[in-house]
């Protein structure tokens, strides 16, 4: 109990060192503060922006796209990656193009999305979930083949049916690799979110930090950046609230 | 012990697909099981006592030869296989687990719930209905194994040395625990396992296999009385007599693989 109790004073000491280090710095002159802002000036201006409701909104337009994205994404990824997992015909039919298209840089698509989707919401929509679906694909198909066949057994003894199958051994049995490839994915979200709004866009985080270094306000960029890094921390913490929730089972 | 033969095996083949070449599993076995017997399957280990229980339990189709069993009824399930080590599911609590066979044949979620809450009550795990198997021992978990076979009131129990990996004490406890739940159903049980005690303590007739590939050598009724104290059947020497000629039949079958 005690040892989880020091990592949690550590996960939270040492961000806050971190940023009392760099603070102190700027105050020493160590570093200029016209090039990188201390802490409590990014806060200031952070806390400017939200005044004026530029902050707000620019953060609610990017979380949108990525929990629709993201959605739209990883929700027929489980299922493309359960169907994967339990058919080898399936599996031998859909690997070479799933392998062919996985390593493509996704943001290398975002041209050809803007062209099909238009300039709009639903191509940063598409963008999001585009990207994360092969990662939640091939971590949940790798999560049904990794499943001890001994309960597929037990499940064709019984006379479970197909979709008894999929639903009582698969699914459940793949969840732990699921939220592994949920965790990754939302990592890759952000980053694209972030990239596809620094290309074209006309709101979002990616294009206030965009915005802000056309201008050279090097604070309010600073501030999109915190502002992104809270942003990944926080869907981080909520997926691993939701894997509690969902994996009852697991011994932590 | 005379009723109509619940399973009947006549010139069972199983071979499989090895790395160099087929390889026989078992060969022209024959035997049957009057309902209500507690039949057990002894042989030396590879020998194909588990390909066995699957071909009954129709995870493998037989290569050739015929194999009878009671007809699924409406709803209801004509086997229930209890499986040696990995044999619950870890993402179900142990009711969950004991109201899976159910479950899957459809029946309504509170009638699978009445009955498994007497199921989990009958292997006295009642306290436990909510833990997952990672908090439950190993003893624990075969008892609720055991408890979803009973659950889904089958014509015939198969058991795959369902007690092979628990230690002595625990495995003596389920023992009594079974011979109770089969006492009070009268279900037919084919058992497989690969201990002689347990053979004799537990069934009306053990059939001995030989090594690979496997066939039925002989047949060795168990003529002890029920019930069947541990203490009470180890002083007579009936059991002496059986556990000796049972060790007889298995070396016989070691000395035809050698030679």
């Amino acid at each position: 109990m005690s040892g989880r109790w020091a990592d949690r004073a550590l996960a939270v000491l040492s961000p806050l060192g971190f940023l009392a280090i760099w603070e102190a710095c700027c105050r020493l002159g160590v570093l200029d503060p016209r090039f990188i802002p201390a802490p409590t000036t990014v806060l200031h201006t952070m806390a400017a922006m939200t005044r004026t409701g530029e902050l707000p909104y620019h953060t609610f337009v990017s979380v949108r796209r990525i929990v629709f994205g993201f959605l739209l994404g990883a929700v027929p990824a489980v299922a493309v990656g359960l169907t994967m997992g339990l058919s080898r015909p399936v599996r031998a039919a859909l690997m070479p193009l799933v392998s062919a298209v996985y390593p493509i840089p996704k943001i290398a698509v975002y041209p050809l999305i803007i062209f099909y989707l238009g300039i709009g919401e639903a191509s940063k929509i598409g963008i999001v979930a585009v990207s994360i679906f092969f990662l939640v694909l091939l971590s949940t198909m790798a999560g049904v083949l990794a499943i001890d066949p001994a309960y597929f057994r037990i499940a064709r003894a019984y006379r479970a049916s197909a979709w008894s199958m999929f639903v009582t051994v698969a699914l459940p049995g793949a969840l732990p690799q699921i939220f592994t490839g949920l965790k990754l994915g939302m990592g890759f979200a952000l980053i694209v979110i972030v990239g596809a709004e620094l290309l074209g866009s006309t709101s979002g985080i990616g294009y206030l930090i965009w915005r802000s270094y056309q201008i050279f306000d090097i604070n309010a960029m600073f501030a999109g950046l915190l502002v992104t890094a809270i942003l990944g921390w926080v869907a981080t913490a909520g997926l691993d609230w939701l894997e509690h929730r969902a994996l009852p089972w697991k011994p932590s | 012990m005379t009723g109509p033969a619940e399973i009947h095996v006549s010139g069972l083949t199983q071979v499989y697909r090895g790395a160099h070449g087929p390889v026989a599993a078992l060969e022209d076995v024959s035997f049957a099981v009057p309902a209500g017997e507690f039949c057990a399957v002894i042989g030396p280990s590879g020998c194909g006592k588990t390909t066995l229980l699957h071909v009954l339990a129709g995870l493998l189709a037989p290569t050739s030869g015929s194999v009878a069993m009671p007809q699924a009824g409406h709803g209801r399930l004509a086997t229930a296989v209890v499986f040696q080590g990995v044999s619950t599911f870890p993402w179900m609590t142990a009711l969950q687990n004991v109201a899976y066979g159910l479950r899957v044949q459809g029946v309504p979620p509170a009638e699978c719930r009445r009955s498994a809450e007497h199921h989990l009550a009958r292997v006295g795990l009642s306290a436990f209905r909510d833990a997952y198997p990672a908090q439950l021992s190993e003893g624990m978990r075969q008892r609720v194994s055991i408890a979803r076979a009973f659950a889904t009131d089958p014509d015939v129990l198969l058991m795959d040395e369902p007690f092979g990996s628990l230690d002595e004490q625990t495995r003596l406890h389920l023992q009594d625990e079974l011979l109770r739940l089969w006492e009070e159903s009268r279900k037919t049980i084919l058992f497989v396992t690969h201990g002689l005690d347990e053979a004799v303590r537990l069934a009306d007739r053990v059939l001995v296999m030989t090594a690979r590939p496997g066939r039925i050598k002989s047949e060795v009724p168990v003529p002890l009385g029920r019930p069947r104290g541990y203490r009470e059947i180890r002083e007579t020497p009936v059991y002496g007599a059986l556990t000796a000629r049972l060790w007889d039949e298995l070396e016989g079958t070691l000395d035809v693989a050698r030679s």
